[in-house]
């Protein structure tokens, strides 16, 4: 693995790797010295086209654990606001030695054309971008559940188990990575979004939609759900909406405590944050027992570290 | 002398000895510590510490047993293909204040243990690390010495030392085979 761009190209066995490398880390996480000096050496830099400050301390957090040396280099009031292209960011990245770029961007693909492009030697890691990826996203996604839901997980995917992706897949890279992720680990997906926000073309994804939660929660036994985040300015009013209120989107497609209760018992909730409570999920069902949305954030900075290591620590390929 | 060195009595009498070496220098087992080195060093430190329980009463082999795993403290990390991690485990009663005694199969150039060292340094302040390996090898690298030696083995650099042990290749044998480059245990 050179780059780290989407979860497509993402093969069974280099997915357990990840998975079970971020096991490791993460077990590292619980020590007293929580640095290793693994990454010594390496500079990795963030470099933030749009504004994640979750996903920016995230991956600072993990480099910084494995003793790498990070550059955070946002677009807001720097070089690029002055009209400086990703070329030539990119090679003034490459002329400061950047081992590895974690590039969060607008734009759908600019990851891989920063990847594909001779500008630097870097590995590249797609921190999101536009509507399209967030791979470290859906590994943390699937680390957790296989956490909850797998016995004894080391080596295992996610085979079997049906997770239920709730709310605004039409602009959602969490819900595309993780619909090519979590099918590769065996496990199948369940879409549950109003008309308006599902893709066009969706007929080619591995995946069942409903338009209504009650509906899916009672045609499959769900395992986890994962609640995504709607973006309350852009969703309603004007020409634009596509739902009519969000009190209407609450009572369709929300997660309440009376919800939960109709999960099977295993169940967990997940959320890739920040949540909105009282829109697409209620208080109750945030802070249930089930909800592994705080663990989330934790597992994150494991899987992040895990991909840092996996890209970094080996020989230098001459690819 | 290429060939099987030792077999399995041999692997067996020399762990005996080993056992009841790291007692008598310890005044008995009250503070041992004993952390296996994966791969192999996990077996051995298991079955060190079975000897142990036989004859130290009040010695829980499987609390005072835990594997380290060195892998993200290497230094050759970038010269070599990656390497996947193993498991750590420390014995639920800790190191701090303990004495630890580290088991690999094979002492080498000593940069395992040196990597080994740095780990241990990381999980806390044990009273005194102490070294227990089956085969000295010898061609070290640092100045690195075990405290306990199964075995030692004269070898040419260009030869190579296989341990093979029941748990894990279903034998227990110590192997020297003519190999190009040595191993780096």
């Amino acid at each position: 693995m050179r780059h780290l761009l989407g979860t497509p190209q993402l093969s069974r066995d280099e997915a357990i790797q990840i998975l079970d490398t971020a096991a490791q880390m993460a077990a590292t996480q619980e020590r007293e010295v929580r640095k290793l000096p693994t990454l010594r050496g390496k500079t990795v830099v963030n470099l933030f086209f749009e504004d994640s400050t979750r996903t920016r301390i995230s991956f600072e957090a993990a480099a910084k654990r494995l003793s790498a040396d990070v550059i955070n280099f946002a677009a807001k009031g720097s070089s690029v606001s002055k009209g400086e292209s990703l070329k030539d960011t990119a090679l003034t990245l490459q002329a400061m030695g950047a081992d590895a770029v974690v590039v969060r961007h607008w734009a759908s693909g600019a990851p891989q054309q920063l990847a594909e492009a001779d500008w630097m030697h870097g590995h590249v890691i797609n921190a999101g971008d536009g509507t399209h990826q967030h791979p470290t996203q859906a590994l943390l996604d699937a680390f957790t559940a296989r956490r909850h839901l797998v016995a004894d997980p080391d080596g295992k995917g996610l085979d079997g188990l049906k997770i239920g992706i709730v709310g605004d897949i039409l602009h959602s890279r969490v819900a595309r990575s993780n619909v090519w992720l979590l099918t590769t680990l065996g496990a199948e997906v369940v879409f549950v979004a109003p008309p308006t926000l599902v893709p066009v073309g969706i007929d080619g994804w591995p995946v069942t939609v409903h338009h209504g939660l009650d509906e899916a929660i009672e045609a499959h036994d769900l395992d986890a759900l994962m609640m995504l985040r709607v973006q309350r300015e852009r969703m309603t009013g004007g020409g634009s909406a596509f739902f009519p209120s969000p009190e209407e989107y609450t009572r369709l497609f929300g997660l309440d405590a009376d919800r939960l209760g109709r999960l099977p018992e295993h169940a967990i909730v997940m959320h890739p944050g920040p949540m909105n409570r009282g829109l697409e999920i209620s208080a109750e069902a945030a802070d249930s027992p089930r909800s592994v949305i705080v663990e989330q954030v934790a597992n994150g900075v494991a899987v992040r570290m895990a991909v840092l290591y996996l890209l970094l620590a080996g020989e230098e390929s001459a690819a | 002398m290429t060939g099987t060195l030792l077999g399995a009595p041999d692997i067996s009498r020399a762990l005996t000895r080993i056992a009841h070496e790291i007692l008598e220098r310890n005044d008995g087992a009250d503070s041992v510590v004993l952390l296996g080195i994966p791969t192999r060093g996990l077996p051995l430190a298991e079955r060190i510490a079975r000897k142990i329980s036989e004859v130290e009463d009040g010695f829980d082999a499987s609390a005072r047993c835990g594997a380290l795993d060195i892998t993200m403290y290497r230094d050759d990390l970038h010269k070599q293909p990656i390497r996947s991690i193993g498991t750590t485990s420390v014995p639920s009663v800790g190191i701090d204040d303990q004495v630890v005694v580290l088991v690999d199969d094979v002492l080498h150039t000593g940069r395992t243990i040196r990597a080994a060292l740095d780990a241990i340094k990381d999980l806390g302040r044990p009273r005194a690390v102490q070294l227990a390996v089956l085969v000295d090898r010898g061609h070290r690298e640092l100045p690195i010495r075990a405290d306990f030696v199964g075995k030692n083995l004269p070898t040419s650099r260009s030869e190579r030392v296989d341990v093979h042990l029941t748990e894990i290749e279903g034998e227990d044998a110590v192997i020297l085979t003519n190999g190009r480059g040595g191993d780096d245990a």
